[in-house]
């Protein structure tokens, strides 16, 4: 395993490859490699895309990545795809759009599945963007499946957050899930060459005129990204909302709550899992559990009980 | 620790007929798989890059236009080339039973199939073929 | 008796036979066509009452054409028995083409191979491997005088499965035709050219949509004015079948891909009936019987109406639904390859009995390599027993008026009809390619279709019923690996020879005219003559056009 991380700190793709599975397996060892790979992370700029499917996010992060590699950035791409509730298999199938960059030694694609995450977004894609960090990539791009929470939960693991939307027929804004508006740092309407594309970027610059109050105003950028139309435009916003966190001091702030959420995650999982551990080691929890159900005891004294009988430290009632 | 096996279905060459590999990519995600499918046109080169990339256990070609002979060794000799030696490469498509025979006791494919086999003998093959991960 | 009295009448007798049936088992199979169609067990003339003969049927030559085109049909002239072929090198087809005139076949049909197809010339890094190995490579106009040496394209029409860089190979034949000394206006032929359903199925596509549609139209409007017996799309079914659709599926989004060709030649200025005329159609021919052959009647049903109703057609030519026959290469099995003989012939029996123009019949072995010539004549022998033995071409549309295929002939009808008002509401055929409309519905139903053949619930003989086990050791087609080398050689030695300032001039010539709204056959035609190869002209299309990329679906 050490040898694998000093494969991947020495520039091996495989060890890349490699070390992406084995955080993603949750493989018991998946820690310590974290842990080793830590004080290398923090380099990487990381850019969120977020949409709904079909709104043709892949192929506009084949696009950034054309610029990318124009301005000499390295690049590594997680593009999360959902996997089956049913038979937790999936189709992976975002790295098709982005063939012109499969021979290029300083692009890295991985196609994940959501794995039956109920945030959408897997711990694993977060984590799968630390690896990519230590490996030295300048900039990750990750791509959510685009239902349910994923969309919001981008905003954790990115450093710039792009709402992909389209000009679709009765796709209005206002039917836009809430709390969508509230993370974009920038929107971007793909596929700008259909009918709607004016009057869709007129509704959300109407949303953010009546919200206001903005330190940094979400620009509304058009795109045709099929047709590379738009894009320069956007990777110049983009460039600009770097420099706004960079100068305002927001990327340091972002980038501390991302680091104490990562802590607090990391210590709610030890003590969660931890005291499972032992209580299931000490407890008949059936026969709890039993008691419980016929209303022979109720949960909340028997929690405290539990607790105490492992000897957490708890606070007064 | 969750292990899903990962299988990359590519079309090598310029062979366009995908009915077969969507078919088998579909049947393998309802198996539990993880698939990534490459889509059209790719050359051995990205076949090979994208096997590396996406950490599979398996890689499957699709091949209907007859240059599996070409394709099937060039891709098993790049997968060799990056360290992949233990990823397995399996073949569909058209192919008369002698050279799937020779593509097999050479060792470039480890299994060969052609229309006719049911999905779950692929399924099956592959769950009982593909090694777990070393490091 | 009134005709309302009479349907009710005819109700109530087959309730009281149903009744008497005495509860009777049926046989487990599920009864349904083969694409999953219920069928049951009795038709009577309450399943038809409503058809008007004149209205819904009329007579053969006559609008609206369900009973057949020509109003003699093979009572005047038999189908043309054209057996598509192609492999290695032109001087290999070559021997083929004329090996099959000599065995009776009557039209000639090319198959190219992928780098031909794909727009590479065989000595592109990806054309290795691929030369000649399912069709003929053909680079330049130097190949296409080998391949049609001793033919004479004058008396024989040539059918070309050719989409992507159809325009080019269309202009490297004409070329060749005025090379062996016939005028353009005698030339005889089809080009598939049919790119729409090369998003939806075959995927041989090179450029995106819009410049593709552009060549398309700049064929139409040259052929109307220079090749006049030409037929300039063939508007295919056959590969959408293949890829795994259903029957209404193959029938519906063939008949939606022509009404876009016609409203794309009405948009690009062109006058219906200067085009209409010159476009056919290609089936494919599944294995269940009737399906099949209600298919090809409601097809031009369908399209004689729309044609003149829809579209204002007037010349009835252009209301005429002429077109090709595939027997089903997917309804073919490895296992037991003699099998498909029998395949084969039911598959052509049902083409001929719904009217085809044209019929190519697969060999027993192509689920295994390309034909050989002991199993391509078996093919075509079996096209001259139905002709000359059977009986079948003694009376045109024989099965017209049966109770069953009359009733699905309709039934058929109006579940297309459902289809074109579905990619009418996506705002039509491209904007449903773009969304993945067609390609979705085909990839269901060719999951289903394998799910019930694994289920054992759709029987294949040999195959999962009444299997034997081995698959066979059969004298097999191979092809000899130096066949690329020598292409290779023959292509670098024709561009030593060639004038390649002239030819260069010329591709500058075509890039310009690419970048603008003139027609670009005279220019393609141009540089074709000047030996400048098919790679190089696809080349020089794609700096202008650019290069299309599927987005696929599951």
């Amino acid at each position: 395993m050490q040898q694998l991380v000093e494969e991947l700190l020495g520039g091996s793709r495989r060890a890349l490859a490699r070390l992406i599975s084995i955080v993603e397996n949750s493989d018991p060892r998946k820690y310590a490699i974290l842990k080793e790979l830590y004080p290398h992370t923090g380099r990487a700029y990381v850019l969120g895309v977020t949409g709904a499917p079909g709104s043709g996010k892949s192929s506009l992060v084949d696009r950034l990545l054309q610029l990318a590699r124009r301005d000499g950035l390295t690049a590594g791409v997680i593009a999360v795809d959902p996997t089956s509730p049913f038979s937790g298999g999936a189709i992976l199938g975002d790295r098709i759009r982005m063939q012109d960059h499969a021979l290029d030694p300083g692009v890295f694609i991985r196609s994940m599945g959501t794995r039956g995450s109920l945030g959408g977004l897997s711990r694993a894609a977060g984590e799968a963007v630390q690896v990519l960090d230590a490996f030295g990539k300048d900039l990750i791009l990750v791509e959510t499946v685009g239902v349910g929470q994923s969309e919001i939960d981008i905003v954790k693991t990115a450093d710039t957050t792009v709402v992909v939307l389209t000009p679709a027929g009765g796709d209005s804004v206002q039917t836009l899930k809430a709390g969508i508006m509230e993370i974009a740092d920038i929107f971007v309407i793909n596929k700008a060459d259909l009918p709607g594309a004016e009057r869709t970027a007129a509704e959300v610059n109407g949303m953010l005129e009546m919200k206001g109050g903005y330190a940094w105003r979400p620009p509304v950028v058009a795109t045709v990204s099929t047709r590379d139309q738009g894009i320069e435009a956007l990777w110049q916003v983009l460039a600009d909302h770097r420099s706004y966190l960079e100068e305002s001091g927001r990327l340091q702030a972002v980038r501390r709550e991302r680091v104490r959420r990562e802590l607090t995650e990391q210590v709610e999982h030890l003590v969660k899992s931890g005291v499972w551990d032992r209580i299931k080691t000490l407890a008949a929890l059936e026969n709890l559990l039993e008691d419980i159900a016929r209303r022979r005891a109720d949960p909340y004294s028997t929690a405290r009980k539990l607790l105490e009988k492992i000897n957490f430290p708890l606070a007064e009632e | 620790m969750e292990r899903k096996i990962r299988v990359l279905v590519a079309k090598p060459g310029l062979d366009g007929h995908d009915r077969g590999a969507k078919v088998v990519a579909r049947a393998l995600r309802d198996a539990g798989m993880e698939v990534i499918y490459t889509g059209l046109h790719q050359t051995p080169e990205q076949v090979a890059e994208a096997a590396l990339q996406e950490d599979v256990h398996v890689v499957g070609l699709s091949i209907l236009s007859g240059a599996h002979m070409t394709l099937v060794p060039r891709i098993r000799a790049l997968l060799d080339e990056r360290q992949l030696r233990d990823v397995l490469l399996l073949v569909g498509g058209i192919i008369p039973a002698d050279e799937a025979a020779e593509l097999k006791s050479k060792g470039y494919a480890a299994g060969v199939f052609t229309p006719g086999e049911p999905l779950d003998a692929i399924i099956n093959f592959i769950r009982a073929q593909a090694s777990p991960a070393e490091v | 008796m009134g005709e309302e009295d009479f349907t009710l009448k005819i109700r109530e007798e087959q309730q009281l036979w149903r009744e008497q049936q005495e509860q009777q088992q049926e046989r487990p199979e599920p009864f349904t066509t083969v694409s999953g169609e219920p069928v049951n067990d009795l038709y009577t003339p309450a399943d038809i009452a409503g058809l008007d003969y004149l209205k819904d049927l009329g007579f053969p030559g006559c609008y609206p054409y369900t009973r057949g085109v020509q109003s003699n049909m093979y009572r005047g002239r038999l189908w043309t028995m054209r057996q598509f072929s192609g492999f290695g090198d032109a001087f290999d087809s070559n021997r083929r083409y004329r090996y099959l005139l000599e065995q009776g076949q009557t039209g000639l049909s090319v198959a190219f191979d992928m780098p031909t197809i794909m727009g590479y010339d065989s000595d592109h890094p990806r054309a290795l491997g691929e030369v000649g190995r399912c069709g003929v490579a053909i680079d330049s106009l130097a190949d296409m005088e080998i391949l049609f040496d001793r033919i004479p394209l004058d008396q024989i029409t040539t059918s070309m499965t050719i989409n992507g860089p159809a325009a080019i190979l269309w202009c490297i034949y004409l070329a060749n035709a005025e090379k062996q000394g016939v005028p353009l206006e005698k030339v005889g032929g089809t080009i598939q050219n049919d790119i729409l359903k090369e998003y939806i199925a075959q995927k041989s596509w090179i450029f995106p949509p819009e410049p593709s549609m552009r060549l398309i139209t700049d064929i139409f409007a040259f052929a109307a004015r220079r090749v006049p017996r030409w037929n300039t799309v063939s508007i295919s079914g056959y590969h959408i079948r293949e890829a795994g659709s259903t029957a209404v599926q193959e029938l519906a989004f063939t008949l939606a891909d022509g009404f876009a060709y016609v409203e794309a030649g009405i948009k690009a200025g062109l006058d219906v009936d200067t085009f209409a005329p010159r476009l056919s159609f290609f089936f494919n021919a599944h294995l269940d019987f009737f399906e099949e052959i209600c298919k090809y009647r409601a097809a031009r049903r369908i399209w004689a109406r729309r044609m003149k109703e829809r579209y204002g057609a007037r010349d009835p030519r252009s209301w005429m639904l002429r077109f090709h026959t595939q027997t089903a290469g997917c309804s073919l099995t490895a296992q037991e390859p003699e099998n498909n003989i029998v395949r084969t012939t039911l598959e052509a029996l049902a083409a001929v009995m719904g009217g085809t123009q044209s019929l190519h019949t697969n060999s027993m072995d192509e689920v295994l390599a390309l034909p050989t010539e002991k199993a391509v004549k078996i093919a075509l022998r079996t096209q001259q027993i139905i002709a000359y033995e059977s009986g079948v071409a003694n009376t045109i549309d024989p099965l017209a008026g049966s109770y069953f295929v009359e009733a699905l002939t309709g039934r058929m009808e109006a579940a297309a009809e459902d289809y074109f008002r579905r990619i009418e509401e996506l705002g039509g055929v491209l904007a449903a390619i773009d969304c993945g409309f067609f390609q979705q519905e085909i990839a269901d139903a060719a999951y289903s279709y394998q799910q019930a053949v694994d289920r054992g619930e759709r029987v294949v003989v040999g195959m999962n019923r009444f299997a034997g086990g081995e698959l066979p050791q059969i004298e097999l087609l191979r092809i000899d690996p130096a066949v690329e080398r020598k292409q290779v050689e023959r292509l670098q030695a024709l561009r030593e020879k060639r004038d390649a300032i002239a030819v260069a001039g010329s591709l500058e010539r075509l890039k310009k005219a690419a970048a603008g709204p003139e027609n670009l056959v005279p220019y393609i035609l141009e540089a074709v003559k000047l030996y400048a190869t098919e790679g190089e002209i696809v080349a020089a299309l794609k700096e202008v056009f650019g290069e299309y990329r599927e987005k696929p679906l599951f």
